[in-house]
């Protein structure tokens, strides 16, 4: 038993920390958030030059080795800055289901693109009456000659406006519920026929409504065998569940930093509110939450990269968003209570932590979903 | 033991009812039918309608402008206006300064403040809080120094709700620092365009200005503006608090949001088929918060029962602050959770009138987070709910 990490693990963890501590600080990321493009390119090339890219994806990708523990690491540390760079968009979201369903030629074409930093991309699947079915697809693609015609609405999708491809997940066959005939299809963000109505979320992070209206792509665009893709889509999304798991683990540890601190100085009565014991008990509440959130995200993540069986990895994934969506509600909530008035505005970054982790609890199935999910397998 | 209306009380109902149908004006009404942003207009407007109607303020006494209701004709306005959407008067003029100047304040005060309050032709903000006083309000700093006939004013108020529409503030200030902190306060009212003020706004979780920090610089302050005696303001300000906590339990609008939710919720995909009311681990949320609301509008019930026209009621309204502000925080967080994905975009701009752009998501679904996010500063204002269970401690249980 041995819960310590590699030293390329710890190296990994020393150089994410140095620069979120360094380089990211809640004024930094307050000035990413408003400029145009919602993120630093000069950061995410900073990325690639330290190998962080390289993260999600196996040696023989290329890359790092692609362990879930590994991931974790990387992740824990974006959550204490709040990073809104898309890693998660473009590396490990879209990053993986081209790991996981592309071609050689397709591999080759862009995993070495996205780890020297040189292609964003984001990945289409939710749609307005989905919610966290990834197999709930409306979204049609027909054959047409050589290739495909593209038809459907998406939503939310991450990193939509920033991205040069976009992975649109489409029903090459079956009715809106069936497991089988969803495919993958590779369309360029700027094809005739995609329109895009960017916005910032909640969380600052940038995202896009995508309309497809006949989007024509030729049959090389297809990811992985027709029909196919959903086994691959939901293995992937496990995976982001598992990283933003780790992200939230990260965020929720800094709410309870800053919260035990802001109690140690703020006084009220004569006395700092930290003396009292309705408080300590309730900060002892978080900080329990905290360290389960961040057992079960390791328990998780070891799953993952263990030879269990596809259902056992599974339900890891639902136990850990599960039970880390009982800690972000529970230290999310008590955080900004406990800081009172300040803690509701935008000024201080705990409500922005807590805008995080809250936009967290809601993407890829909510603690609810989660919960019935691991009870179902 | 009876609960039910009489045949009076119901022919009352029915009054309020066809009132705010013909009376609420459609445009008003569409705006918070579909969560776009009311304007100061949009709350001066309705309660000069409530005004002409003689109904703008239930809880005062009938001599300065009250409608004379026993408990239960106001519970019934209460509920009525709030299952029909229609806004309460913005509290701070109405239901927070006014019930000190009438129960403190000289003739004259109550000559030159009363009538513009119940008119709405002055908007008034509060000047309790600071930004080192906040539970602890008794240790505030703003100092009020009497020169001649006027007192200068040098401090800082904050979370000044809508303060950037006021015309007037009412402030705690302290004029006597050699004395227990509880008693060197006084209550103080403030013409907002005196020089030295300064307002600036504090931006919320949902990126609304909807609070403001005011400075007070060397700010002139006739002493005919001091209501009640110098340094008894804190007694004032206790009462004001507790009238600010009536209707804090916000019955009538968590039922009205509970019945549009569960209307929502069974026009919202599950994802497999069927839709969320199908989803037993959804309703059975929706039901515990239902019943939550049920135990509370019992509770507010016997409270209001017990209360004489006018009165303040006692510490018991603690429970209405804690509850009702859960019970509604609660439900936003059911909005958020029915508005999955949905709820993630911030798109402020299509909730502004004449917004004629392409709109996210489906309805005010895209509101929903940030109604969620805002709404946490409801068990923290008004005596956060912290200070509501040190008022249940001490002055119920004796401890």
């Amino acid at each position: 038993m041995d819960f310590s990490y590699s030293d390329e693990q710890q190296m990994l963890q020393d150089s994410v920390q140095k620069f979120v501590k360094g380089r990211y600080d809640f004024d930094t990321r307050k000035k990413l958030i408003e400029s145009d493009r919602g993120f630093s390119d000069e950061y995410w090339n900073l990325f690639a030059e330290l190998g962080w890219l390289t993260v999600p994806f196996r040696e023989e990708d290329g890359g790092f080795g692609g362990s879930a523990v590994d991931l974790m690491v990387v992740m824990e540390e974006f959550g204490k800055g709040m990073v809104v760079e898309p890693f998660l968009a473009t590396a490990v979201l879209s990053g993986s289901l081209i790991s996981e369903l592309g071609s050689d030629a397709q591999k080759q074409d862009m995993l070495g693109a996205i780890m020297e930093g040189k292609l964003q991309l984001a990945t289409a699947y939710a749609e307005a009456d989905s919610r966290y079915n990834l197999a709930s697809v409306a979204t049609t693609a027909s054959k047409s000659g050589d290739g495909y015609v593209i038809s459907g609405d998406k939503i939310v999708v991450f990193n939509g406006p920033a991205a040069d491809k976009l992975l649109v997940v489409a029903r090459t066959s079956g009715d809106k519920f069936d497991r089988d005939g969803i495919s993958v299809f590779l369309v360029d963000a700027g094809a005739a026929g995609v329109s895009t109505r960017a916005y910032t979320a909640v969380d600052g992070h940038r995202a896009a409504e995508i309309h497809l209206k006949d989007v024509k792509v030729a049959a090389d665009a297809l990811l992985g065998a027709e029909g196919k893709a959903l086994a691959a889509l939901e293995v992937v999304i496990d995976r982001v569940t598992l990283a933003v798991s780790a992200e939230a683990v990260g965020a929720l540890v800094s709410l309870l930093q800053k919260t035990v601190e802001y109690t140690k100085t703020r006084k009220q009565f004569g006395v700092a509110i930290g003396t009292f014991q309705a408080l300590q008990h309730r900060m002892a509440d978080m900080f329990v939450e905290c360290e389960l959130a961040r057992s079960i995200v390791i328990m998780a993540a070891m799953k993952l990269d263990s030879a269990a069986s596809a259902a056992e990895k599974t339900k890891a994934v639902a136990a850990a968003k599960s039970r880390v969506g009982r800690a972000m509600h529970l230290v999310g909530q008590e955080a900004v209570q406990i800081h009172g008035g300040i803690a509701v505005t935008d000024e201080l970054d705990v409500g922005h932590y807590f805008k995080r982790v809250t936009t967290i609890e809601h993407q890829f199935g909510d603690t609810d979903y989660q919960t019935m999910r691991y009870a179902a397998l | 033991m009876n609960a039910d209306f009489t045949a009076e009380e119901l022919e009352f109902q029915k009054e309020v009812h066809d009132f705010l149908k013909a009376e609420f004006p459609q445009d008003i009404k569409h705006k918070v039918d579909n969560g776009i942003k009311l304007e100061k207009d949009d709350f001066v407007r309705w309660q000069k309608i409530l005004y002409n109607k003689g109904w703008v303020a239930p809880n005062w006494p009938e001599e300065y402008g009250g409608t004379g209701w026993n408990p239960t004709q106001k519970y019934i306005f209460a509920l009525e206006m709030g299952l029909y959407g229609a806004m309460e008067p913005v509290a701070f003029g109405v239901k927070m300064v006014a019930p000190v100047i009438y129960t403190y304040g000289n003739e004259e005060q109550k000559k030159r403040f009363l009538p513009d309050i119940l008119q709405s032709n002055v908007w008034w903000c509060q000047g309790y809080s600071e930004p080192n006083a906040g539970s602890d309000l008794a240790s505030l700093k703003t100092t009020a120094v009497r020169e001649g006939d006027h007192y200068i004013v040098n401090g800082t108020k904050t979370w000044n709700t809508l303060g950037q529409y006021a015309d007037w503030i009412f402030c705690l200030v302290r004029t006597d620092n050699t004395v227990k902190k509880q008693e060197g306060i006084s209550f103080l009212l403030i013409d907002m365009k005196t020089p030295g003020i300064k307002v600036s706004p504090i931006v919320l979780l949902d990126g609304e200005p909807e609070v403001n920090e005011v400075h007070f610089d060397n700010v002139k302050v006739p002493v005919e503006n001091l209501v009640g005696e110098e340094n008894k303001g804190w007694t004032y300000a206790k009462v004001l608090l507790t009238h600010e906590r009536t209707n804090i339990a916000q019955v009538p609008n968590s039922k009205l949001k509970l019945q549009k939710l569960r209307s929502l919720a069974a026009n919202t995909a599950d994802g497999y088929g069927g839709t969320l009311l199908d989803n037993p681990v959804f309703k059975r949320k929706l039901a515990e918060v239902e019943i939550q609301v049920l135990a509370l509008e019992f509770a507010e019930l016997r409270t209001l029962a017990a209360v004489s026209v006018g009165k303040a009621p006692g510490p018991e309204s603690s429970i209405l602050k804690i509850v009702g502000t859960e019970a509604t925080q609660f439900i936003d967080e059911l909005y958020m959770e029915v508005a999955a994905y949905h709820s993630l975009p911030h798109v402020p701009e299509q909730f502004t009138e004449g917004f004629d752009g392409e709109q996210v998501g489906k309805g005010s679904a895209a509101a929903s987070s940030n109604t969620y996010f805002n709404n946490r500063k409801k068990s923290i204002y008004g005596g956060s709910n912290e200070i509501q269970k040190n008022i249940i401690s001490k002055a119920v249980l004796g401890l």
